[in-house]
């Protein structure tokens, strides 16, 4: 077996423990479990409320709606006598339901003598959660559903020869946006952002993730070597220096993306439950990626991936144990959340230049931003992106490499030959 | 050709200067040792021979080599055991043999990591995770690492630190064993009667220099005294 597949294989056994592997697995269940509940949620809006109906009113407004109530919701109870209301109410309650709906004798009188016809509504509600909530919601929404039906009739009982609809809507906007140079006709620029949303979201929080995870493992690693003081052996083996960090990188990528990819199923699934569905949205109105840009993106998460793992192999030399490790994950994550929180709320071509320069800056930040370079033909800024991720991997590694063959590693100094002699001449 | 030749060696971190201008060597199959109080410089010397630090001034040849221009080639034929060394604990003994006899070889490891297995003498156990290992079971795995692909230079930094007195002996015993079948071996240790029983010969060095060197019984004759601890202290005195 050569030197590297020797080490890498040794550092997926340290690395692949249950103890690292369960708490992902965790939170795994708990993101699912949320989507889960998610999905719950999808299905009670389905569900027809459940109501009770007193209708005193036998005039003509009553019927538009309990009509709209027979047809979208389940009526337990009907009465016609203000005297049954608690029977009622507590019928409805017996049978789960959300409301009772008491509509008065005089209601269409009132509309008929330009007075506002009033209906009592006498709400059950079990909870303050947001399942709690959907139930007197879905009543809400029928409720001003009836509400416009009995406009439009009033509104064609006062003028025969008026369209009601035209009257409501007399006003239709035909939408162009310009974005970036290019003209996306019947699209608002809301709807675009809708659209953009699960890539402006889902991508940031992938890498943050990878680069957390594995980030942490590869700080680690080099910390625990320390701290179980198996490294001074490492280092004295016929293996190269080369070969010790490639083998640790890789190993540390491998279990990182192993991990995220759990961790993403989870997320996955409960960010399915709460977004709309961009692939659908962005291919109608020619916004989706080619094969080429998909190759790019991946290009782009696996260069700024290589470039976050070297950056934390760097820190992790300087990790006296595993305590200390801890503490130097910190500027890793905060360079993995600041351009995550950016490329979800702002975009790149929008920030003044200092910041501009300080998101290029940041490795992580460029297959964040691809996806949405690409969509509008930005290649220059994906391109340009990948190759600096690259040289500042290849510097990084270089560097790490020097660490390796300096006393820094074992003493924590680095002391040049011609500098040590120059302190002892004076 | 001597195995180690030491050279008007400094080592400096910084302003401090751990060792000041060192000279010895040693023979092929010889048993050596460095010998002095903590913060001697002992365990500085032995790691730059095994090539972990860099030398500030002075030449270090290991097998001929120079450990500055070459430390690739020193590596192919040494043995190093640190002082609290440490092995990876969710690995099992027989894996942890596995995994360092893969470096020295790219045929079969079986009679280096069976080499291994029989100088670390623990049964069974070999093949428990080593989390699991007391203190005296993981210095024999790792004694076993050091010995098993017949390293020409062992160097071996407090081989018996921390050991009860059973395992101790038990040591001693393989590392001269070790000597006999034709490896230099380069001890360092603070128990002087220890290093009096092991080594053939001996330097005594003190705030980075060596302030005496020669074979035990020679010292001991030299300076009046019934064992090294004595000469050490009638050297520092």
């Amino acid at each position: 077996m050569s030197p590297l597949g020797n080490i890498l294989k040794k550092e997926i056994k340290e690395l692949l423990t249950p103890g690292t592997v369960l708490p992902i697995v965790l939170i795994t269940l708990i993101f699912g479990s949320i989507g889960n509940t998610m999905g719950g949620i999808e299905e009670e809006i389905q569900q027809l409320p459940v109501i009770g109906l007193i209708n005193e009113d036998e005039g003509i407004y009553a019927p538009v709606i309990t009509g709209i109530f027979q047809n979208r919701s389940n009526i337990v109870i009907n009465s016609t006598t203000l005297s049954e209301k608690d029977q009622v109410i507590e019928t409805v309650k017996e049978k789960d339901g959300t409301a009772v709906l008491i509509i008065p004798e005089n209601f269409s009188d009132n509309i008929l003598t330009d007075k506002p016809g009033k209906i009592e509504v006498y709400w059950i509600v079990k909870g303050t959660g947001i399942m709690d909530s959907i139930p007197s919601a879905s009543v809400e929404s029928l409720l001003y559903y009836a509400q416009h039906q009995i406009s439009m009739t009033l509104i064609i009982q006062s003028n025969a020869s008026s369209n009601a609809s035209l009257i409501e809507n007399p006003v239709i906007t035909i939408d162009t946006t310009n974005l970036k140079g290019h003209e996306y006709p019947n699209i608002s620029p809301g709807t675009i952002t809708q659209i953009l949303s699960t890539q402006s979201t889902t991508t940031p929080i992938v890498m943050m993730m990878i680069i957390i995870i594995a980030g942490g493992m590869v700080i680690s690693s080099m910390a625990l070597e320390k701290e179980n003081k198996t490294l001074e052996t490492l280092l004295t083996l016929p293996v190269r220096r080369v070969s010790i960090v490639t083998g640790k990188i890789a190993a540390s990528a491998i279990v990182g993306l192993f991990l995220a990819l759990i961790y993403m199923f989870g997320i996955g699934y409960y960010m399915q439950s709460l977004t709309f569905d961009a692939a659908t949205g962005s291919t109608s109105f020619s916004l989706a990626l080619s094969n080429f840009d998909m190759i790019l993106v991946g290009i782009s998460l696996f260069a700024a991936l290589v470039a976050g793992l070297s950056l934390c192999m760097l820190l992790g030399t300087m990790a006296k144990n595993y305590k200390s490790a801890q503490t130097l994950t910190a500027p890793v994550t905060m360079m993995a959340i600041f351009p995550m929180i950016l490329t979800m709320f702002t975009d790149f071509d929008t920030l003044p230049l200092a910041l501009k320069t300080l998101v290029f800056a940041i490795p992580f930040s460029h297959p964040m931003m691809a996806q949405r370079a690409l969509l509008f033909g930005d290649y220059t800024l994906v391109i340009g992106g990948i190759i600096y991720v690259v040289i500042f991997s290849i510097i990084v590694i270089g560097l790490v490499i020097w660490v390796f063959t300096t006393d820094r590693l074992l003493t924590g100094t680095v002391v040049g030959k011609k500098l040590a002699r120059l302190r002892r001449k004076r | 050709m001597k195995t180690v030749e030491v050279n008007d060696f400094i080592k400096s971190y910084g302003r401090l200067e751990a060792v000041k201008g060192i000279s010895f060597s040693i023979d092929k199959g010889e048993i050596f040792g460095l010998i002095g109080p903590n913060g001697a410089g002992k365990t500085t010397t032995l790691r730059v021979i095994a090539t972990l630090l860099q030398i500030t001034q002075g030449t270090i040849n290991v097998l001929g080599i120079d450990v500055k221009e070459h430390p690739d080639q020193i590596r192919k034929n040494i043995s190093y055991l640190p002082e609290d060394a440490g092995a990876y604990k969710n690995l099992t003994g027989r894996q942890y043999l596995q995994f360092m006899a893969n470096f020295f070889t790219n045929d079969s490891t079986r009679d280096m990591v069976e080499k291994g297995v029989r100088i670390a003498d623990l049964d069974q156990r070999i093949d428990d995770k080593i989390d699991t290992y007391s203190k005296g079971m993981k210095r024999r795995l790792l004694v076993g690492r050091a010995l098993m692909n017949d390293p020409e230079l062992a160097i071996l930094d407090e081989p018996t630190s921390g050991l009860d007195v059973r395992n101790a002996q038990e040591i001693r015993s393989i590392i001269k064993q070790t000597a006999q079948n034709g490896t230099t071996i380069l001890l360092s240790s603070h128990n002087m009667l220890e290093v009096e029983y092991l080594c053939q010969r001996i330097a005594l060095i003190a705030d980075g220099k060596i302030i005496e060197e020669g074979r035990p019984n020679d010292l001991k004759q030299k300076y009046k005294a019934e064992n090294i601890e004595e000469v050490f202290m009638k050297v520092v005195q």
